[in-house]
């Protein structure tokens, strides 16, 4: 009997089989991604609710490992003459990505080869800005994007009597002291320590990480982030470092579980840090705006954004870059901008998105949300504030966090520090430029 | 002549030695060769650009205080691994190698961390050494140590040679245990016989018999300090901090994935390959007068 049934079901899916295949082939498109968990679940759900919308192309999502294992991954298959058709790569590859014309398809000019409509004015300039040329092409297609800000312990706030969270950089230190008294072994921390430290609090100063608009108007950018002000910052740190009231949680991510668990009260990270402080923090907690020194004038500017974007890979079909060209559209639709941010806490790309989005009151209910996006709108970008390119950046992280290391560990001064990683950066900025400029 | 009737024929040795020839050519010869030949070139990550540069890679890299930095942090981590897991490997070995009950349920689950992978080793020492959440790193900061991986880079090359010990030593006490049982009982029972205490048995008679194992162990370990405890160091430190843990092992990983910098990745790993046969003859030439087989 139960044989029967299987012989049955067989026959029936190979009529399907046959039933199903169609008189044109359809264009596979692969996509490689680096997204976890729910995340995934909402890569998934994209490529087949576009699968659905149509018969001619079928987009096949595969998780290729962390961010830089992507980026390698890529790499290495394009080395080998089979690169995926879309590439999902974080922010901080950006220059590697763009210089390596004839491996890359920029998507303004794809767009427009393709015929879609595609309005480079309807997306969120903050966002669309770091993905684009100086002249504003778009060359990649953002995909998920988020800022930092500072996830504030309400509670622990209260027990040590401080009534709002901080809003600049003396009161963090103040209050960071405070909160020693309660927390003992961590009063502030974060997370991505370059990242907040360097690239977002320069932008949201208005000052320099590097010449020629940080990197975007040419690959000849030398660094200059080594100032009074960056100085003074590192000074604080390492100040509160010594008896713990800020504490160095590691170069990435690693350490958020130290504000979720309550050790933290204090604790800078990306705003896409929000699906897991909802599930796991059992207090009662905000976020906040980025801190800022009151004495320098402009400040706060506009904060970058961090994330990863769609690049299309070069040399591939007319018919792959025709769909790739169909599922951008279907990203772009207001309605599904909408629903991703509210899902996955990812930023919408789209103006329209963002204003549906306040229209429907969402914002009301959920405030954490739309504190990255005052960040990213709160000034109309600068020179200092429109995003970063350099080459070597994901090496370049490591080598500026290093030196963080050594100022806060007490191997050298802040200012010792600063000195180093900017001249180290520069000899592989020149490196790169090496490369790229042929 | 009897010999000439096995091998008949010329060609019957070299097809025998063939498959492992054929195994270090693909798997050893070739990419030396490639890494050789890409030390020579400055590329971009994607190779679209690439320039012959000579020996610019290695000067560019012999002018950096980090490179000389790594190498110091390679010596001593070698050495602590080396040393700690081949005494702790042996100290099991002497005492499996007992007369006790149940003496192969110890030696069986003495055995079993070799099975772990090094970057599972990692990460197990990872959760016990957490500041705030590991029990160890927890028991160490009631004891009154500020016990800070994250920062400190003493407390960080103690976590990643801890990590590199513990995932090496059952490999060692295999291989001490079985050049144990191969030391025949009437040498140790007439030294026995003539008065010699434990102590002193173990140090005449049974650790210059031992010698050819702790040769080969010596050698083995040496070449896992320098490669394979790149996965630990990777789960475990990054490197960090400040490149406290930034073997030379690691640094042509970190350069090559990282930095997409694949020349002085290559030059890197040639020296490297350089050092580790340098060591490795140094070994076989005069370390080896001292063994007796």
């Amino acid at each position: 009997m139960a044989l029967r049934q299987f012989g049955a079901a067989a026959a029936v899916t190979t009529a399907l089989a046959f039933a199903a295949s169609p008189a044109h082939a359809v264009t596979e498109i692969q996509w490689w991604h680096a997204m976890t968990g729910p995340n995934n679940d909402v890569v998934v759900k994209l490529a087949n609710d576009f699968n659905a919308t149509q018969s001619d192309y079928k987009i096949v999502p595969s998780y290729k490992g962390s961010y830089p294992d992507t980026l390698n991954a890529g790499i290495a298959a394009f080395r080998a003459g089979n690169a995926p058709g879309i590439m999902q790569v974080f922010e901080v590859g950006t220059a590697t990505m763009m210089s390596a014309k004839g491996a890359i398809k920029p998507v303004f000019e794809l767009m427009k080869e393709q015929g879609e409509t595609f309005d480079p004015q309807s997306y969120l300039p903050a966002i669309t800005g770091y993905y684009s040329t100086a002249k504003g092409d778009m060359l990649s297609f953002p995909f998920n994007s988020s800022s930092m800000v500072m996830w504030v312990n309400l509670d622990a706030l209260k027990k040590a009597d401080i009534p709002e969270p901080p809003k600049t950089w003396p009161e963090v230190f103040a209050d960071a002291k405070k909160l020693h008294a309660t927390s003992p072994t961590c009063g502030f921390s974060s997370s991505w320590v370059t990242w907040g430290f360097i690239e977002q609090f320069n932008a949201w100063h208005n000052q320099p990480i590097g010449t020629k608009a940080n990197g975007l108007d040419g690959f000849d950018t030398v660094l200059e982030f080594n100032s009074p002000l960056e100085t003074k910052l590192l000074e604080n740190l390492v100040e509160l470092q010594k008896d713990k009231s800020y504490d160095y949680s590691g170069r990435t991510n690693t350490g958020e579980g130290r504000f979720t668990s309550g050790e933290c009260p204090l604790y800078m990270s990306s705003s896409a840090f929000y699906p897991n402080v909802k599930a796991n923090a059992k207090f009662t907690y905000t976020a906040v705006p980025m801190p800022y020194f009151p004495d320098v004038a402009g400040a706060p500017q506009n904060s970058i954004i961090g994330g990863a974007s769609l690049w299309v890979m070069g040399g591939k079909s007319a018919e792959e870059y025709k769909g790739i060209a169909k599922f951008f559209t279907f990203l772009s639709d207001t309605d599904r901008q909408v629903y991703l941010h509210e899902v996955s806490g990812y930023l919408p790309i789209t103006k329209a998105a963002y204003e549906k989005t306040k229209e429907s009151g969402f914002y009301d209910k959920n405030p954490i949300l739309e504190v990255p996006l005052k960040e990213l709108t709160n000034k109309p970008p600068t020179e200092n504030s429109r995003g970063l390119r350099f080459g070597g950046m994901v090496q370049m992280r490591d080598v500026w966090s290093e030196e963080i290391e050594a100022a806060l560990g007490g191997k050298k001064s802040a200012k010792e520090a600063l000195d180093a990683a900017v001249s180290r950066g520069n000899q592989m900025l020149r490196q790169f430029e090496r490369t790229a400029a042929k | 002549m009897e010999n000439r009737a096995i091998f008949s024929g010329r060609l019957l040795a070299p097809l025998l030695v063939l498959p492992q020839l054929a195994v270090s050519l693909i798997f050893f010869y070739w990419p030396a060769a490639q890494a050789l030949w890409q030390s020579f070139l400055v590329q971009d990550a994607f190779g679209l650009s690439t320039e012959f540069v000579w020996l610019e890679n290695y000067v560019a890299l012999l002018k950096t205080p980090e490179y000389y930095h790594s190498i110091g942090v390679t010596f001593v981590f070698s050495t602590l691994v080396v040393a700690f897991s081949l005494a702790i490997g042996l100290l099991l070995a002497v005492m499996a190698n007992r007369n006790i009950k149940g003496v192969q349920i110890y030696r069986t689950f003495l055995i079993i961390p070799y099975a772990v992978a090094p970057a599972v080793a990692s990460v197990l020492f990872i959760f016990m050494f957490q500041p705030g959440l590991g029990m160890i790193a927890r028991a160490l900061q009631r004891a009154g140590i500020d016990w800070n991986p994250v920062l400190n880079g003493n407390h960080a090359m103690i976590l990643v040679v801890i990590a590199a010990v513990w995932n090496q030593i059952s490999y060692n006490f295999l291989f001490f245990l079985a050049g144990l049982q191969a030391i025949p009982k009437s040498v140790i029972e007439a030294a026995a016989i003539d008065g010699a205490r434990p102590w002193r048995r173990f140090w005449t008679i049974v650790f210059p018999l031992l010698s050819p194992t702790t040769f080969f162990l010596i050698v083995v370990n040496i070449t896992y300090a320098f490669f394979n405890t790149l996965g630990i160091i990777d789960t475990a430190t990054e490197g960090g901090p400040n490149a406290a843990t930034q073997t030379l092992v690691y640094k042509v990983f970190q350069d090559g994935k990282a930095g997409a910098d694949l020349g002085s990745s290559a030059a890197q790993s040639v020296i490297l390959m350089i050092i580790v046969i340098v060591l490795t003859a140094v070994q076989f030439r005069y370390v080896e007068k001292k063994v007796h087989y």
